[in-house]
């Protein structure tokens, strides 16, 4: 089961409205590389893991990606909530405002919806760790190139949180992989 | 939200990734006695500031994780998305 805790994992403060960073950041919430697809991709991997490690890690990680899930959503909701529909036509925000108003969904910087395909469950350990390691290193070239495209220091500061998370991940993935190296040496021999 | 909720919330969140990184460490690392010392210390000291918080400010958590003694704090705002500008 899980449990939820009514607070942000890392506080989000948004002076302004900015719905072109909106239309960008949203893509951390339901894009290939977005925080969804990072969460459901552990979470869904992690029941045919050899080793309790690997097990824990893809709990864990999928866990906390739901936690930066809620703050891209934080981002996205209080960037947008108080922008004028001048603004939102202006962006280009119009033809997502056409079917969700400022509502949240799940779809990436070019308003194309989140979809199971972004993601893989191969059954293989050794594959599944390789796409999560690549999937850490896709999300953190994501965010650097968010961060290149704000202006907004109170934006940049969780985006560069979020994008040290991926940095993070990628390490744990990496010594996951060498565990399950390990095991599977340990039990066959190729 | 007034400054001290603020402070305080911070002070949980610092222990939290705090908890959480040194969570995901020993996931891999599960023998490294000092990381589960660390891990300990800080779940401790987190358990002792979340108590203070939900006396002053409602439940953090559901399901039965967190009491609301005198009323229903649950559903009182602000949820946590909603940050004033
Ligand atoms: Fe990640």
């Amino acid at each position: 089961m899980w449990v939820y805790e009514k607070a942000l994992l890392y506080p989000v403060r948004v002076t302004r409205p900015d719905p072109r960073m909106a239309k960008n950041i949203i893509t951390q919430y339901g894009g290939p590389d977005g925080e969804l697809a990072a969460s459901l991709r552990y979470l869904t991997q992690r029941y045919t893991m050899p080793i309790p490690q690997a097990i824990g890690v893809l709990t864990d990680i999928g866990t906390e990606e739901l936690a930066h899930m809620e703050i891209v959503a934080a981002l996205v909701y209080n960037l947008i909530r108080d922008a004028p529909l001048s603004e939102i036509k202006a962006v280009g925000l119009d033809a997502y405002y056409a079917d969700h108003d400022r509502a949240l969904y799940f779809v990436n910087a070019a308003g194309a919806p989140w979809t199971a395909s972004y993601i893989q469950s191969k059954g293989d350990p050794v594959t599944d760790l390789h796409e999560d390691m690549a999937a850490e290193q896709k999300a953190r070239s994501t965010y650097e190139y968010l961060i290149d495209l704000s202006d907004d220091p109170d934006v940049i500061d969780v985006l560069r949180w979020l994008r040290e998370r991926e940095v993070v991940h990628f390490q744990r993935f990496g010594e996951t992989l060498n565990l399950v190296h390990d095991y599977l040496n340990s039990r066959h021999v190729f | 939200m007034d400054a001290g909720r603020d402070e305080l919330l911070n002070r949980i969140r610092a222990l939290q990734f705090t908890a959480v990184e040194l969570g995901l460490f020993l996931d891999t690392h599960p023998e490294d006695a000092r990381a589960l010392a660390d891990y300990n210390a800080a779940s401790q000291e987190l358990m002792r500031l979340k108590e203070t918080y939900e006396q002053r400010y409602g439940p953090l958590l559901d399901y039965g994780f967190s009491l609301s003694p005198q009323s229903w704090r649950w559903i009182e705002e602000p949820w946590p998305w909603q940050v004033s500008m």
